[in-house]
């Protein structure tokens, strides 16, 4: 029971996490569309280590 | 011409992966009748989707009940060699006759094993029958030491083949001529790709050459590997925590033996903060040391994992949402979620393979970076004057 209330609260941040990163990203694209391809790189790099948090919680709270 | 092939091919992928979730669909419709329909079907399919996701000693594509209310399996058997109290030995897993409950004993070389939820335990001297305690763990037989071939030793085998084909024919073909031809012409700009988009920009223009046979090969390993748990095989090789216990610590040791002078001194002693500071930091850079390989471990394999279970899911459709939309109705939706969450998976097992790649070349450049003032270098290899010097030079 506990630990799916856990599980809640890690998806509702690992999403405000994510939805932060992806945002801000379609503003920096916006702004300078040519730097497009580096802000998409580091974008998928804060991504991932965000999601490697997210899982490595979810998986220690099982 | 051009467009017409490509939609065969785009077809050919579709109905290829329409193929994959109807044989699944297929292993599951049957899963209900086993027994005599007085199963819960919930728990059948958890245990359906959790045999799926772990490793295992047979190599089982579909069962079936046939006309005779037999239950046939479909597959072929792997080895099962272990390390016994009377050493090594080995036996094809199709002695055990697909049971993985502890009733079937195989006699081998003077030993007799059991196979315990894909564990091979033996069974001490006397032993008729496994006898558990109340925590389900078998009290008279105990592990072996267990190196069979099981389904995804088996996986990896084959992606190892592949690749060493598919790498070996393009190596030989630049000795000919400087353009590949055949499937070399798909594997060449990836590779192209792993170096300037992954090891250039984050090694470094110097040192990145050194690493780039462990970059390519863990990224066509992961990629092929996550394509391969695609296909209605049934593989999940990267799916298995010790898979990626494994790569990451490849990269872990890669990048202790990499790092420089600078790397540890940041470690033990971060220059330009106070003392105190320094100590403080110590502990926290050492953990920083070990949460680096564990979060890529964890990442791939709850990716991976996280995947199968979607798919499994909605396989289960068929099942689970048969008493409300009928038997078509039912299958069609499974089917059509299956392959969008397929082709998701397609995008993510590319995904995974780059942020793996990528990452390891971060840590391994940050391992090798050279943190104080240094210098570029012109045609001649004379030092260029940077900011600094120029300032250093005016003071």
């Amino acid at each position: 029971m506990y630990n799916l209330i856990g599980a809640g609260l890690i998806v509702i941040g690992g999403g405000i996490g994510l939805g932060q990163i992806g945002g801000k990203a379609m503003e920096g694209i916006a702004r300078q569309p040519e730097a497009a391809g580096k802000i998409q790189t580091a974008m998928i790099i804060i991504g991932a280590l965000l999601e490697g948090l997210a899982f490595g919680a979810l998986i220690l709270g099982k | 011409m051009k467009i017409s092939s490509l939609r065969i091919h785009f077809l050919a992928v579709i109905s290829f992966l329409l193929i994959g979730s109807f044989a699944s669909a297929q292993e599951h419709d049957v899963a209900e009748h086993h027994g005599g329909g007085a199963v819960d079907t919930q728990e059948e399919i958890t245990e359906y989707t959790n045999h799926h996701l772990k490793d295992a000693h047979d190599f089982h594509l579909f069962s079936y009940t046939d006309a005779a209310g037999e239950r046939q399996h479909v597959g072929f058997s792997l080895p099962v060699i272990v390390w016994s109290s009377n050493g090594l030995v080995s036996f094809m897993s199709s002695e055990f006759h697909h049971d993985t409950d502890g009733e079937v004993i195989v006699e081998a070389n003077g030993s007799r094993f059991v196979n315990l939820h894909e564990h091979i335990y033996e069974l001490e001297e006397g032993a008729e029958a496994v006898v558990m305690d109340e925590e389900h763990h078998p009290i008279n037989a105990h592990k072996v030491f267990d190196i069979s071939i099981t389904k995804s030793v088996f996986g990896i085998i084959l992606v190892g083949l592949l690749l060493l084909f598919w790498f070996g024919s393009l190596g030989r073909q630049y000795k000919k001529k400087n353009i590949p031809t055949g499937f070399g012409r798909a594997l060449e700009p990836l590779v192209i790709y792993v170096r300037d988009e992954i090891a250039r920009p984050n090694i470094g223009e110097f040192k990145y050459k050194k690493y780039m046979s462990f970059l390519l090969t863990v990224f066509f390993f992961i990629w092929v590997s996550n394509l391969l748990g695609m296909t209605p095989f049934g593989f999940n090789i990267t799916g298995q925590i010790a898979v990626t216990v494994c790569l990451a610590l490849f990269t872990f040791v890669i990048v202790q033996f990499s790092g420089n002078k600078d790397y540890w001194k940041h470690i033990f002693w971060m220059p330009d903060v106070p003392v105190i500071m320094k100590i403080i930091l110590i502990p926290i850079e050492l953990l920083g040391i070990l949460t680096k390989p564990f979060s890529l471990l964890i990442r791939l394999f709850a990716n991976i994992t996280a995947g199968h279970v979607v798919v499994m899911g909605l396989i289960a459709l068929t099942i689970t949402l048969r008493e409300q939309f009928g038997a078509v109705g039912s299958t069609g939706l499974s089917l059509v979620l299956t392959l969008f969450i397929s082709l998701i998976e397609i995008l993510v097992a590319f995904l995974q393979a780059f942020i793996f790649t990528m990452l390891s070349a971060l840590f391994i450049g940050m391992a090798v970076a050279e943190h104080d003032h240094h210098h570029e270098h012109d045609a001649e290899g004379h030092e260029i004057d940077d900011v600094e010097d120029v300032r250093e030079s005016f003071v």
